[in-house]
């Protein structure tokens, strides 16, 4: 049961829309899961063949539990190579595997010698640390290693005392790709990142951090994978003969699973209910964003002048369809400032704060039931003013029909909340834990504003910014807010 | 279009774009953006919407004249 958001503990699957044997590939949608805010279509994290049908239609798992089995299929050469893995090295000890090596075979692999040996995986890890005294390591260099998918664990230093260095990180990635030889560098593993939590847990049950894929924000590997990658009592021999990942999203449908009619297999929550469990969820998260995160804030008036008039004239010669609302305009401002100012964007993970390399931009919709949900327009600041436009409609659409993928609800950098439409000036936000900012934009306003000396009667809307103290001050904030304005004034380029 | 007509296309495109909304109790001066919650992007749904079942080409300027339920009747209706 993959975490579909920070609020969530607990899901119940309400639909399998795949059954054993059926092929799935990475970003398949396999099951609907029911959280408490709503219903949400959620993707395999593997590509494979599914195994097994763990937890069954109508069940209530806590956040994870193993959903389905997924035996990964062997991946060509072309195919994206898992995060980064001293895994090759272990290959040849492994008991004979059914299917020929492939990459995604040896990260199984790899995972294998483990649970198959026959001393304590515990204490492999144990012997790991004692022969590599805890150098502390810096961030830049943990992060580099990151980036380059090298194992810290399993390195010798050669700084000061047997620090870990720059060039020994980079050398043990040369050399792992130099075995790996044809593998091009995977986009994936320049972002793993890992909750202090998951470390705790990964030491405890003896789960190689590096074999992981992760599923929380910006792919950082939670407590929940740590656990899914870790054998589990009775369930393990399977996969000690048989390469099998535990994958997050599959289920049991045991009949025939089918696609369409939402709730069909199991209830979703009745309607006082869902606005009961919404209020709870929403509740739970705020009060930890709250009691964690220092928020400080800024405000400005912006002129809106330019931009609107810019979008009449846009608007005038278009289809009703084609149209842009001036919320198209302040989202992808909000995204190009994010990018300007990147302090804002990511994540507060570890103690440290971890920069994001993509704006993926959270959009608060609110459900006219009530409560909320937001869900994330993925490369935002990259998007043609059109093409966030219909994004945008069709998150607000499949939100209130909730047909939103976890994905979607997983990986905002940063996030907007938008009361114009509400007729308020101005909203100061709740932060997303672990996201470190959250921007405003209140209603625009005509007010008497001094232009050029003159007073002139000029449409305005106030911005505003709730960052974490943590990752940043508020000098960052105010240059975020005056990066949005100018944004704003130059609307043609946005 | 008649009147009554275009009350009902209006009546269909509302509950289409806010379904939790029952039309008896809209009123013919109900604001149907403030008083009924939609939003931008509901709004601009619903003139899509007008738009395709009158095929009535609805500008920008027009937006005001959907304010009420009176006004788009009388607006789309001809008068």
């Amino acid at each position: 049961m993959p975490a579909l958001g920070a609020d969530m503990d607990e899901g119940t699957v309400l639909e399998w829309l795949v059954k054993p044997g059926d092929q799935v590939h990475k970003g398949d949608i396999i099951a609907v899961i029911d959280t408490a805010k709503s219903a949400i279509d959620v993707e395999s994290f593997f590509t494979g063949t599914v195994e097994r049908l763990v937890t069954g239609v109508g069940q209530t798992v806590p956040v994870g539990t193993v959903l389905a089995t997924i035996t990964e299929t062997p991946a060509g050469p072309a195919a994206p190579q898992p995060a980064g893995l001293p895994a090759e090295r272990e290959v040849p000890e492994r008991p004979a595997a059914p299917q020929p090596p492939g990459p995604t075979a040896e990260r199984e692999a790899a995972e294998l010698p483990r649970s198959a040996a026959p001393r304590k995986r515990g204490k492999k890890i144990a012997a790991a640390v004692q022969a590599h005294p805890p150098v502390p390591i810096s961030p830049l260099i943990r992060k580099r290693a990151h980036e380059l998918g090298v194992d810290l664990s399993e390195l010798r230093g050669s700084g000061r005392g047997g620090a870990v260095t720059r060039a020994d990180v980079e050398r043990a990635a040369a050399e792992r790709q130099r075995e790996v030889a044809p593998k091009p560098p995977s986009p994936a593993s320049s972002r793993i990142r890992v909750t202090p939590l998951a470390r705790r847990v990964a030491v405890e049950l003896g789960v190689d951090l590096a074999g992981l894929t992760g599923t929380g924000p910006g792919g950082a590997i939670s407590e929940a994978d740590v656990r899914r990658a870790a054998p589990v009592g009775e369930a393990a021999p399977a996969r000690e003969t048989v390469p099998v990942r535990e994958a997050v999203p599959v289920r049991e449908a045991a009949s025939t699973p089918e696609a369409a009619g939402r709730p069909a297999a199991a209830a979703a929550r009745s309607g006082a209910e869902r606005a009961l469990t919404m209020r709870q969820a929403i509740g739970r998260l705020m009060a930890r964003s709250k009691r964690e995160i220092p928020h400080y804030y800024v405000s400005n008036t912006v002129d809106m002048a330019r931009s609107l008039d810019w979008l009449h004239e846009r608007n005038r010669a278009l289809e009703v369809s084609e149209r842009l609302v001036p919320a198209a305009l302040l989202l992808k401002a909000a995204a190009l400032a994010a990018r300007k100012v990147p302090d804002l964007n990511g994540y507060w993970l570890d103690d440290q704060f971890s920069p994001a390399d993509a704006v993926h931009l959270g959009l608060v919709i609110s459900l006219r039931g009530g409560g909320l949900l937001t869900p994330a327009i993925h490369d935002a600041a990259d998007l043609q003013l059109s093409e966030l436009m219909s994004r945008m409609r069709d998150l607000v659409i499949r939100a209130r029909a909730g047909r939103l993928r976890g994905s979607e609800l997983t990986d905002a950098t940063i996030t907007v909340t938008n009361l114009g439409d509400q007729g308020v000036e101005s909203v100061f936000g709740v932060i997303y834990p672990p996201q470190v900012a959250l921007i405003g934009f209140g209603k625009v306003t005509e007010r008497p504003v001094a232009v050029g000396g003159l007073i002139g009667v000029r449409p305005v809307a106030v911005t505003t910014l709730a960052a974490d103290h943590r990752a940043s001050d508020a000098m960052t904030g105010a240059r975020y807010l005056a990066a949005l304005s100018d944004l704003l004034q130059r609307p043609e380029e946005l | 279009m008649t009147p009554d007509q275009a009350q009902h296309v209006i009546e269909e495109a509302l509950t289409q774009v806010a379904p939790d909304v029952d039309t008896a109790d809209i009123t013919p001066d109900t604001d149907l953006r403030d008083d009924l919650g939609l939003d931008s992007l509901d709004f601009l749904r619903f003139v899509e919407i007008l738009s395709e079942r009158t095929g009535t080409k609805i500008a920008e300027d027009d937006y005001p004249r959907l304010a009420t339920l009176a006004s788009a009747v009388k607006w789309l209706a001809g008068g």
